[in-house]
């Protein structure tokens, strides 16, 4: 038990001070946070109503719109800071939901040294062959693009990577005394995994977190913008993109507006992600 | 980040395979005929998984596919013409063995608007070699940009030619396609007024035609690709630097651009052939959103308006088509990769 819990300690040390001091991390924070309250306080601060059409489709900014009118003559601001709630929210739940399932599997698949292990890393293997979008479009046309389909679909895509992983580190662990020191104590399996394997594993997973949020906000936002997604008239930032291409020449800001939003988000995410990795030894560079 | 993901599943990847000894004196062979083997078998379960999941529904397609049009008359004519009276099993093996044959079967929306043609097989071709087309100029572009990038990054690692590099390639490589693509639409279109928005292709005309129309489609690609397959590489020659043998040569006095070409290049291709790999792969997924954004008529387009007609017939047939080529880019890389590097024979399997 004192090697667990100085291997702990000492690297979540070295976490917080490596992603404290890296100023990428900074940087990553601040964009992630700015985005993020942008999309949770938005609706308060929004000058019109999202829905609304007020205006001649495509109006260049004015003063009292300060980032013009979109293409069905609606606030572009007010539909940028509508815009993120739904999405950020099924992000968060798809990530949540990856782990669940990757870390449940993982476990079991590198703790039982059994068939099952295989069996379950031929499936891991079989949804691995198959390009991200191309599991979520099939989701989407079998089942209807809900927000449930939605979030569900980029677990499936996602959690294979997380499986892996965990099974890897969870093999490795598995192997070290003081693992075997709880089995010959009579622990049970539940607490065995709890209080000895994922503690320690807890570094790869967590610098794999950033990385896989990153890629639920990309597919699903990617889903929204080809329309397969949330639908119009709801305002969503990649769905804005995508609508709004056709007055591109009248207002701009309707497209890069957005845009800007998601590019700031994701480069956040994947500064501070890159921090963490970094941090824990993990990076070659 | 996506460059991050991949190298952590590759670690993973190399720790499982405890160095297996290879069965016949010709390794290559009997290397390549397991592969395919596994291949083909991905593919079955694949298929059938793509099958079953979007037939879920019994008499899910005729009734969307009709709309308001739907009585329970016209429904069950549709789902006879269709094929959807019978089980499921029997249904995903005729298909299947349509598909072998070529056959992808016939369009739902085709056979509910009494359309004269009704067969997917005979409207998969334009845009499919509209895609390779596509996709064979971005690689021809990929391949050579990933490995110059990376290799000079690394190289030069934590000087300033490597954060011009680095930099640019981080922002690009993580960003998602649509966004690029409407950033490089604004900037080329709207501001410079250089390229065309829009890349769309009358039917039966050639990409070629309209050189123009493949540049933003291509840079939107590569964008994406070089930005996170340059970065792994640069990891795979920093790290090779860091080697004792490289150490050893240069305390032996041994020139530095022998080290460089002899040592550092040579020994960081293994990894790079699998970047690109990955990144080759990688098309498969991001064709289906740069096709849309451009308008681009080619099979990722073809995926997206079967999808939002939820044609489920032409679904299948554009997404079987792009798993298998998924599939084989996946062998031929590994191919590749252990006809370069002998080394990888033993730690691969």
């Amino acid at each position: 038990m004192t090697t667990l819990s100085t291997d702990t300690e000492l690297s979540r040390e070295k976490f917080r001070s490596g992603v404290m001091r890296s100023p990428g991390a900074i940087i990553g924070m601040v964009f992630v946070a700015i985005v993020v309250l942008l999309a949770i306080l938005g609706p308060l601060l929004a000058p019109y109503s999202p829905i609304a059409t007020i205006g001649i489709p495509g109006q260049a900014p004015t003063a009292a719109h300060i980032l013009g009118l979109d293409f069905e003559g609606r606030d572009v601001l007010s539909r940028l800071l509508y815009g993120g709630r739904t999405t950020l929210f099924m992000c968060v739940v798809a990530t949540l939901l990856t782990y669940a399932v990757g870390l449940t599997i993982g476990l079991i698949a590198g703790y039982t040294r059994s068939f099952v292990d295989s069996l379950l890393m031929r499936m891991v293997d079989v949804f691995l062959s198959l390009p991200a979008l191309l599991v979520m479009l099939v989701m989407v046309t079998a089942l209807g693009p809900s927000q449930v389909i939605l979030i569900v679909s980029a677990a499936l895509v996602l959690f294979p990577g997380v499986a892996r992983i965990v099974r890897t580190s969870t093999l490795e662990v598995s192997r070290r005394g003081y693992v075997e020191a709880a089995i010959a104590r009579g622990e049970n399996t539940i607490s065995i995994l709890r209080r000895e394997i994922l503690p320690n594993i807890a570094g790869p997973i967590i610098a794999d977190l950033g990385l896989r949020f990153s890629w639920s906000i990309i597919l699903i936002s990617s889903v929204n913008f080809l329309g397969l997604g949330i639908s119009p008239p709801n305002p969503d930032w990649g769905l804005m993109i995508a609508e709004n291409r056709i007055i591109i020449s009248e207002n701009l800001y309707a497209v890069l507006a957005p845009s800007v939003v998601i590019a700031i988000l994701i480069l956040g995410v994947n500064l501070v992600g890159d921090a963490f990795v970094r941090s824990l030894g993990e990076s070659r560079d | 980040m996506k460059s991050i993901r991949n190298r952590l599943d590759f670690e993973v990847s190399l720790k499982e395979h405890p160095r297996p000894r290879w069965s016949s004196g010709r390794p290559l062979i009997t290397f390549l005929a397991r592969r395919l083997a596994s291949a083909a078998g991905t593919l079955v379960v694949v298929s059938a998984l793509l099958y079953f999941v979007t037939n879920v529904l019994p008499g899910n397609v005729a009734l969307v596919v009709l709309g308001k049009n739907a009585t329970p008359a016209r429904v069950q004519a549709l789902d006879a013409r269709l094929g959807y009276d019978h089980s499921i099993v029997v249904r995903y093996f005729d298909w299947l063995g349509g598909v072998l044959h070529g056959n992808f079967g016939q369009s739902a929306v085709a056979v509910a608007l009494h359309d004269p043609q009704t067969a997917i097989s005979s409207t998969l071709s334009s845009p499919l070699s509209n895609s390779l087309i596509l996709a064979a100029i971005a690689s021809l572009l990929l391949i050579p940009l990933t490995l110059i990038l990376g290799g000079i990054s690394g190289l030069f690692a934590g000087r300033k030619l490597d954060n011009v590099i680095s930099g640019p390639l981080l922002v690009s490589g993580g960003l998602p396609e649509f966004v690029t693509g409407s950033l490089l639409i604004l900037l080329f279109f709207n501001t410079l007024n250089l390229l065309p928005p829009i890349s769309s292709l009358s039917p039966g005309q050639s990409p070629f035609s309209e050189p123009k129309a493949l540049v933003l489609p291509v840079v939107t690609l590569l964008a994406v690709t070089v930005g996170s397959g340059a970065r792994q590489v640069r990891a795979g020659v920093v790290e090779v630097l860091r080697g004792e043998y490289v150490q050893y040569a240069r305390l032996n006095g041994v020139n530095e651009r022998r080290i460089v070409i002899w040592y550092v290049l040579r020994n960081a291709l293994a990894t790079s052939v699998q970047v690109i790999a990955q990144n080759l792969q990688y098309l498969a997924g991001g064709i289906i959103v740069v096709e849309s954004i451009f308008d681009y008529p080619g099979i990722g387009e073809y995926l997206v308006q079967a999808v939002q007609a939820r044609d489920t017939n032409k679904v299948l047939a554009a997404a079987i088509i792009l798993a298998a080529f998924y599939v084989l880019i996946n062998i031929l890389a590994d191919v590749i990769v252990v006809y370069l590097v002998p080394k990888l024979r033993t730690e691969m399997s």
